[in-house]
């Protein structure tokens, strides 16, 4: 399916839910709000029309210092579905605030989507609720911060830690 | 659990064993803490991150063009993939499309690097089982291949080729020929490695049945590349969503459908071949380009060039072809011409005019200077490669400033590190050895 007519399936299904949807690069975009995600999510696995069997890309965007979005909503979670029997693509927002930064989980719908959500998590500190094994995935646990944030500075110590006497 | 003190354990009969972060058969660094029951794994747990370097924390601090080395250091056996998928991310972003040749030259210098991935991953599997006669021959055929990309790129490992608009340089004199030998010795390797592996009764008996994962799994853990393939389903970014010149050579996707080890290394051997087959297709269709030939006469030192400048000796200046130091020969005006993108806004100036006008030289830093630079429009862009493990993607986020808002690296070797543990659970500790060898974990691009 063309991305017009992807967003266009979306938007008849659930259309309450979406904020936004736009083609920019040739990339299907659409914006949902967080009640209507997983829904939304599991409607693009299941219709036949549609068939968004991969989950290729989970991951989030810090847009508290992006000219004009500095008073909205500050965390975009963006998936990036894939399907293998219809070849095409769309990608899947949902934006989040700073006060309650957190997003439903995906697993249910996609098991790899707990270490993507597991990464998420690590790097820009929202929570997926109903996450089973919400750790951090790349640093460890004793690191102070959320490092893709805008506001952490990139040279940043760390306090150095060894093993637990 | 150690140091109860009770002597008694922890009444669990379950062994815990640690494997790595530092061990040999862990070809990163990555941690694999497993809970056997006699020989066999009960349960895995897959820790990852070690090599954690903030690649995407990195690329936000400097100018688009900066961020090129970092991804030469995502998966280091095939750097040239990550250049181009990275370059043409942003490209997708600025809305540019490359010129012919370039488009030709990043299809045969991926497939190349294609191949070194592909050997690396067999060799270094092969000897883990003991087959270390392969690692050498492999590794023999890879450094024909080194050699080949030193010399286009100048580098071996952290070759840093890609520009956003283009390449670095145009590809060197003789490089059809010494391609052709160097596949020529491949290829003799390959059949080599086939004698020795494919119908050996101990690398099949190590390989066969072991390290499964149904094909439901495998898409549903968003595994691609060569283990999806090997699982029956013949997606390739190359052929799914055509980019570069993949759309205008012939060439195949090796299936199996066993999807266990052994399906995943003899797709492995088929795509080399196929790899091989695009590039000399690619580079015997190697378009020209236009080459715009605007001076003539005596080659003139950059360096005379500015001193008559300075005395006002200007006029035909321009029209002197300038003497290049030989590590920017590749970089002159009309190698410049052929493989870049005509924008000045966004591609370097060939080193002629950098060194012998003030406007190239005023062009250059334009795009070089902290603050300025290229600026794609506000905006977001995913664009994906058939990375040598599967999905290669980027997706960039820009606020039209100089550097980038965003980049997120869709590593292919993540997926199957998520999965890991269902290849693993229920089989012996010893099998963990092939499997882990045949996901080709990269630690640069797993943990970025």
């Amino acid at each position: 399916m063309q991305g017009r007519q992807i967003l266009q399936r979306l938007r008849d299904r659930s259309g309450g839910a979406v904020v936004d949807s736009h083609e920019h690069h040739g990339d299907a975009t659409l914006v949902v709000e967080r009640a209507g995600l997983i829904d939304t999510l599991r409607f693009c696995r299941d219709e036949t029309s549609l068939d968004f069997d991969v989950l290729m890309d989970l991951t989030a965007v810090d847009y508290s210092r992006y000219p004009g979005r500095e008073d909205g909503p500050r965390f975009e979670v963006v998936y990036h579905l894939y399907s293998i029997t219809h070849n095409h693509r769309v990608r899947v927002k949902v934006r989040v605030d700073e006060d309650d930064p957190s997003v439903p989980t995906a697993i249910d719908l996609w098991p790899i989507a707990n270490w993507f959500e597991r990464e998420v998590w690590d790097m820009f500190g929202v929570r997926f609720t109903g996450h089973p094994d919400l750790r951090r995935l790349l640093l460890y646990e004793q690191f102070v911060g959320h490092p893709l944030r805008k506001d952490y500075p990139i040279n940043r110590r760390q306090p150095l830690i060894g093993p637990t006497v | 659990m150690l140091g109860e003190g009770t002597g008694a354990g922890t009444g669990d009969p379950n062994l815990q064993i640690g494997v790595g972060p530092a061990h040999p058969a862990m070809h990163g660094i990555i941690r694999i803490q497993t809970e056997l029951d006699g020989e066999f794994i009960r349960k895995a747990d897959v820790e990852i991150g070690y090599l954690h370097r903030a690649f995407e924390k990195d690329c936000e601090v400097g100018g688009y063009n900066n961020a090129i080395p970092y991804t030469d250091r995502l998966n280091y056996v095939s750097p040239l993939i990550n250049n181009f998928a990275y370059a043409s991310a942003v490209e997708k972003l600025l809305g540019i499309e490359v010129t012919e040749r370039c488009k030709f030259i990043r299809t045969v210098m991926a497939e190349i690097s294609r191949v070194c991935d592909h050997l690396t991953c067999v060799g270094a599997s092969a000897m883990e089982l003991g087959a270390f006669t392969v690692f050498l021959y492999m590794i023999k055929a890879r450094e024909f291949l080194w050699e080949l990309v030193e010399d286009v790129t100048g580098a071996r490992l952290t070759i840093s080729y890609g520009r956003v608009g283009g390449v670095k340089a145009d590809l060197p004199d003789g490089f059809a020929a010494k391609m052709t030998s160097a596949f020529k010795e491949t290829r003799e390797v390959l059949d080599e490695v086939h004698r020795l592996l494919t119908g050996n009764r101990i690398f099949m008996d190590r390989m066969v049945g072991v390290g499964i994962l149904s094909r439901e799994e495998t898409i549903a853990y968003a595994i691609t590349g060569p283990l999806l393939r090997a699982a029956g389903v013949g997606y390739d970014v190359r052929r799914a969503q055509p980019h570069w010149a993949y759309d205008r050579v012939q060439w195949e996707v090796p299936v199996q459908k066993e999807a266990d080890n052994y399906s995943r290394y003899l797709v492995r051997m088929a795509e080399m071949e196929q790899s091989m087959r695009i590039a000399e297709q690619a580079l015997a269709m190697l378009p020209g380009g236009p080459i715009n030939v605007d001076f003539e006469g005596r080659p003139i030192d950059p360096a005379a060039y500015v001193d008559q400048g300075k005395q006002g000796k200007t006029e035909g200046l321009l029209l002197v072809p300038i003497t290049l130091s030989p590590n920017l020969q590749g970089q002159n005006r009309a190698a410049w011409n052929r493989v870049n993108v005509h924008d000045k806004q966004v591609v370097l100036p060939p080193k002629e005019n950098t060194y012998g006008s003030i406007e190239g030289l005023m062009n250059h830093f334009m795009l070089i200077m902290e603050g300025y630079g290229i600026r794609p429009p506000m905006g977001e862009a995913y664009f994906a490669t058939e990375g040598a493990n599967g999905e290669l993607g980027f997706y960039v986020v820009s606020d039209g400033g100089d550097r980038p808002y965003r980049v997120r690296c869709r590593p292919p070797c993540l997926p199957p590190l998520a999965a890991l543990h269902r290849m693993i659970e229920g089989e012996q500790i010893a099998d963990l050895i092939p499997t882990f060898g045949s996901v080709n974990m990269i630690g640069g691009e797993l943990d970025r």
